[in-house]
């Protein structure tokens, strides 16, 4: 029987793992886009995790999700919707089933749709399949639960345990299903539980065993499929979440200065990974220190920053707020400063687990005062390592914080990174006092081309000096009040932040010729990139230019935003960008696409209201 | 070798005879006594009139925001473990809107040297009532006196586990230089209480012990090791009573010397150190001065220091390039 199954090549395809809290979700779709990209697929993941600390077991709240897409070629965004869900009980068959294409393949565990399961999801009646309108022809139904007991009858491992391998069945019956080399996953697993030898030999069976029913009973599928792989890139890879490369980023910009890295920080969802990361790296010398509050987290790190070290914070919106006022210190003094922002979901409390991009103009203009500073958007879970590089470079180099906006999309979304070699990176020279103005040094003389002060760093004799929250005399650095001064203070400030080299805005598509130009910023880059690609393949010329660079904004924003005829922004907000490109470019009027719903951008939704702008 | 001069800098614009002028003349003098470099000095203040104390000293200095002092402090002493950091912080910039750095730089136990002007007033903000302050206290901003009660700067230091807690009078110069010293070479966060006057917003305040004749019966100076006497002829002394402490006077009801109470300032409990500071002239104590509390105990900037190294021992890899190799690394060929 298995012998006849027909093998489907497809260009890509998307599988959403879901389940309750504790069902090992997350480790089943990591496995299973790891060894997709070992073969040289595209991948791009997205965890969908519950907001409760730790919903009942079975209920709606407590289901969380993982979405994998993987590609022959590069792919961009975790996928719209998926191509076969599985739902490890009753409560995400329930949550996650609007996920799912209608023709999308569901794999169930029977065992987990008792009637108490139903309850607690909510169901009315006991065909559950018929209520939610699913077919059955689509449905793998499996007893996964009995299947992986039975399995692991002799391990001698309790329930409780037995119960944690369920998401390696479902796993074996995926790799099945994409013709995936179970050899990979044994692999995967041996090293992940180096440790734990029985552990990993117990869900190599589990997965094998998900493997073989698959195989053997054709799990009901017309067919089985194969993502190739094309257009590889060849070179090292690992997967990478976005706060990793962010941790990692600041890791290599401290290396490459020479400076010592110090992280101040509060938890704060979904920005904690980022302090978590670098507090693993103390033997690369790096120190976190976990403050009282969001406040004390920028405060320590700009008097790190005027100790003379590589000063970050990291947060989220509400920690912005807080923070904000000593970020404002850092403006006046001109002191180095990377703060990042993981955004989610706002106004206050807001949705903290979900992800927008509502915090843009906060970061460009929620402070007191002429409070100049450059704004940087990461534009996917990889470009975090890049973006923050280039803020920690620009903040030593320019003596000014630097706020690098990301959001819980990018932050907790993963994707193949190619190795880079620290060699390649460009150079970091932060801006010190050179050794000729010893003894005669006041901190804010500047470079008269860039107008960046010199950096005389405690400890080093004969350049003492006071900074302050003060206005301070352009020449001398003591306390002015002198209306001139002030003014000429404002312009300098604004002037050195607004001399910043920054890359131009690359278009992308059709950019001769383009009826419309896709406008976005930061994380929402690859579902953009797919709406253009999507309308171009329809037969529309079509360009999409992303901003990373906000403040300042690159030189040829104005010439790009003016040369079509129909701009569109497209933002996870109500228009921030838009306003803020209409202030800056002068007579331009675009359309505008947002949403801020706390989910990633739907590139069949996008494809759909551009085509409307296009049609106009 | 430096000298007071090498620590001076600019002209002070405190209001004529403001308790911070004293002040600063005793701090000059406690820095040049014990002569660390003034370019390994670093002078943090939050907002405030004695947050002003920066601009006047020449080492390296940061005036910042208000209630932040500590915590700027910290990350500067984290980052650069070298520097001797005074932290200067008025009642309200230290214990009203700073009140939580304050207390998470004592249990911490970070090696800044804290020093709290207490004039129980808000000064540059023209007369507001303080934590400080008592209650009923007749204020611009509590015309029908206040209906809150005060921190008492000891007992909260003591409560976040502080390790080190001296008192002075602004205009009494040696016993200020005294305690700045201790605190300095104390190592861990050293909290000093300088009691202040306000001359303008609180005028008065401190009287029974701001000249020394009044010192000399109103208050006391305790030294680790020795009695616990004062007096104008040392004629009182403290003894314990019960749960508390109770003045005695030294020859009446067969008293003598040595039934006196010694001061233990490394003592762990702080018990008898907590009484000690809380006493007060109302109560008919004499207010403590000197170095009340002393115990040494590991500081975060050392262990977090140590322990980077230890890591460092353990771990495998010392450089970005190593540690991207600990990851699970595929290659596509």
């Amino acid at each position: 029987m298995a012998e006849n199954l027909e093998v489907k090549e497809l260009e890509q395809v998307v599988v959403r793992f879901s389940g309750d809290s504790g069902d090992g979700m997350q480790l089943a779709g990591n496995i299973f886009s790891t060894v997709s990209a070992t073969i040289g697929n595209g991948i791009s993941t997205f965890p969908d995790y519950p907001a409760d600390i730790r919903a009942p077991q079975g209920s709606l709240t407590g289901v969380s999700g993982f979405q994998v897409h993987i590609g022959e070629g590069k792919v961009y965004t975790p996928g719209d919707k998926c191509d076969v869900l599985v739902a490890m009980n009753a409560a995400a068959l329930k949550t996650q089933y609007k996920h799912a294409k209608p023709q999308a393949t569901i794999i169930i565990d029977t065992d987990s749709f008792g009637p108490k399961d139903l309850e607690k999801a909510e169901f009315k009646t006991a065909d559950y399949l018929a209520e939610m309108g699913i077919d059955e022809d689509r449905v793998v139904a499996c007893p996964i639960t009995k299947m992986v007991k039975d399995c692991l009858a002799d391990s001698g491992m309790d329930n409780k345990a037995i119960m944690k391998c369920r998401n390696m069945f479902a796993l074996g019956i995926v790799c099945w299903l994409f013709n995936r080399d179970v050899t990979l996953v044994e692999n995967f697993l041996r090293e992940k539980f180096a440790k734990k030898p029985q552990i990993a030999e117990n869900n190599i069976k589990v997965v094998n065993a998900g493997f073989n029913y698959g195989h053997n009973t054709h799990a009901g599928v017309p067919a089985t499929y194969r993502i190739e792989s094309k257009n590889k890139v060849k070179g090292r890879y690992m997967d990478i979440t976005g706060n990793k490369a962010t941790a990692y980023g600041l890791i290599a910009a401290a290396e490459k200065a020479g400076m010592k890295l110090f992280l101040g920080s509060y938890p704060i969802t979904p920005a904690t990974d980022v302090l978590h990361e670098l507090a693993k790296h103390k033997s690369l010398g790096v120190t976190t220190v976990q403050c009282e509050d969001e406040i004390s987290g920028c405060a320590s790190a700009v008097g790190a920053s005027f100790a003379g070290a590589m000063a970050a914070t990291s947060t989220s919106g509400p920690g912005v707020c807080l923070k904000s006022e000593a970020i404002n210190l850092a403006v006046i003094d001109e002191l180095p400063l990377v703060i990042i922002d993981v955004q989610r979901g706002g106004p206050s409390t807001g949705l903290p687990t979900k992800s927008e991009q509502t915090d843009l103009l906060q970061a460009l203009y929620g402070r007191n005062g002429e409070s100049p500073m450059p704004v940087i958007a990461a534009t996917s879970p990889t470009d975090c390592f890049d973006a923050v590089y280039s803020a920690a470079k620009i903040a030593v180099e320019h003596l000014t914080p630097v706020l690098l906006l990301t959001d819980a999309y990018v932050a907790n979304g993963s994707a193949a990174w190619k190795l880079p070699n620290i060699a390649e990176l460009p150079e970091i020279h932060p801006h010190y006092a050179p050794e000729s103005m010893k003894g005669n040094y006041t901190p804010y003389k500047r470079d008269e081309e860039t107008l960046v002060r010199y950096w005389g760093i405690p400890g080093r004799e004969g350049f003492t000096h006071i900074l302050g929250g003060l206005e301070k005399d352009s020449d001398t650095g003591a306390i002015s009040t002198d209306p001139e001064n002030h003014d000429k203070m404002c312009r300098l400030r604004a002037g050195k932040v607004a001399r910043i080299p920054v890359p131009d805005l690359e278009v992308l598509g059709d950019k001769d010729d383009a009826e419309l130009l896709i406008v976005g910023f930061g994380g929402t880059a690859g579902h953009l990139y797919s709406a253009m690609e999507e309308l171009r393949k329809k037969g529309h010329k079509v360009a999409a230019a992303q901003f990373k660079f906000i403040n300042p904004l690159p030189k040829n924003t104005a010439e790009v935003l003016m040369k079509y005829k129909k701009v569109v922004v497209a933002e996870q907000n109500l228009g921030q960008l838009a306003a803020y490109l209409r202030a800056k470019v002068d007579g331009f009027v675009p359309y505008q696409f947002n949403q801020v719903k706390g989910q990633p951008f739907v590139v069949s939704e996008l494809v759909e209201s551009f085509e409307e702008i296009i049609n106009k | 070798m430096f000298t007071i001069q090498d620590y001076k800098k600019g002209q002070p614009r405190w209001c004529p005879g403001c308790g911070d002028h004293f002040f600063l003349a005793s701090l000059h003098k406690a820095m040049a006594e014990l002569g660390v470099p003034p370019y390994e000095t670093a002078v943090i203040s939050g907002i405030g009139c004695s947050s002003r104390l920066p601009y006047y000293v020449n080492t390296y200095a940061m005036q910042t925001i208000h209630g932040r002092a500590a915590a700027i402090a910290t990350g500067a002493k984290v980052a650069n473990p070298n520097l001797t950091i005074w932290q200067i912080s008025g009642d309200g910039d230290g214990l009203a809107i700073g009140g939580n750095h304050f207390i998470h730089a004592m249990r911490r136990n970070i090696d800044l040297n804290m020093i709290l002007l207490n004039n129980r007033i808000y000064g540059l903000t023209k007369g507001q009532y303080s934590p400080t302050s008592p209650r009923g206290f007749v204020s611009k901003s509590s015309p029908f006196g206040t209906v809150e009660d005060p921190f008492r700067p000891a007992e909260l230091c003591f409560g976040a586990r502080g390790r080190f807690f001296a008192r002075a009078v602004a205009t009494d110069a040696a016993g200020t230089v005294e305690v700045l010293k201790a605190a300095k070479q104390h190592k861990g966060a050293s909290v000093c209480e300088i009691l202040q006057n306000c001359v303008i917003f609180n005028n008065g305040v401190y009287d029974s012990i701001y000249k020394s004749e009044g010192r000399k019966k109103n208050a006391i100076y305790v030294k680790h090791g020795e009695p616990l006497i004062f007096g104008e002829n040392n004629e009182f002394g403290l003894v314990q009573e019960g749960f508390g402490l109770k003045v005695v006077k030294i020859g009446e009801n067969g008293i003598t010397e040595k039934d006196i109470l010694v001061h233990d300032a490394h003592c762990e409990d702080n018990t008898l150190q907590l009484k000690l500071a809380m006493m007060d002239n109302e109560h008919g104590f004499p207010v403590a001065l000197g170095v009340i509390r002393d115990v040494e105990a590991p500081t975060y900037e050392t262990a977090v220091a140590e322990q980077i190294e230890e890591v460092k021992g353990k771990k495998k890899y010392h450089n970005f390039m190593e540690l991207l190799e600990t990851n699970d690394i595929w290659e596509v060929k």
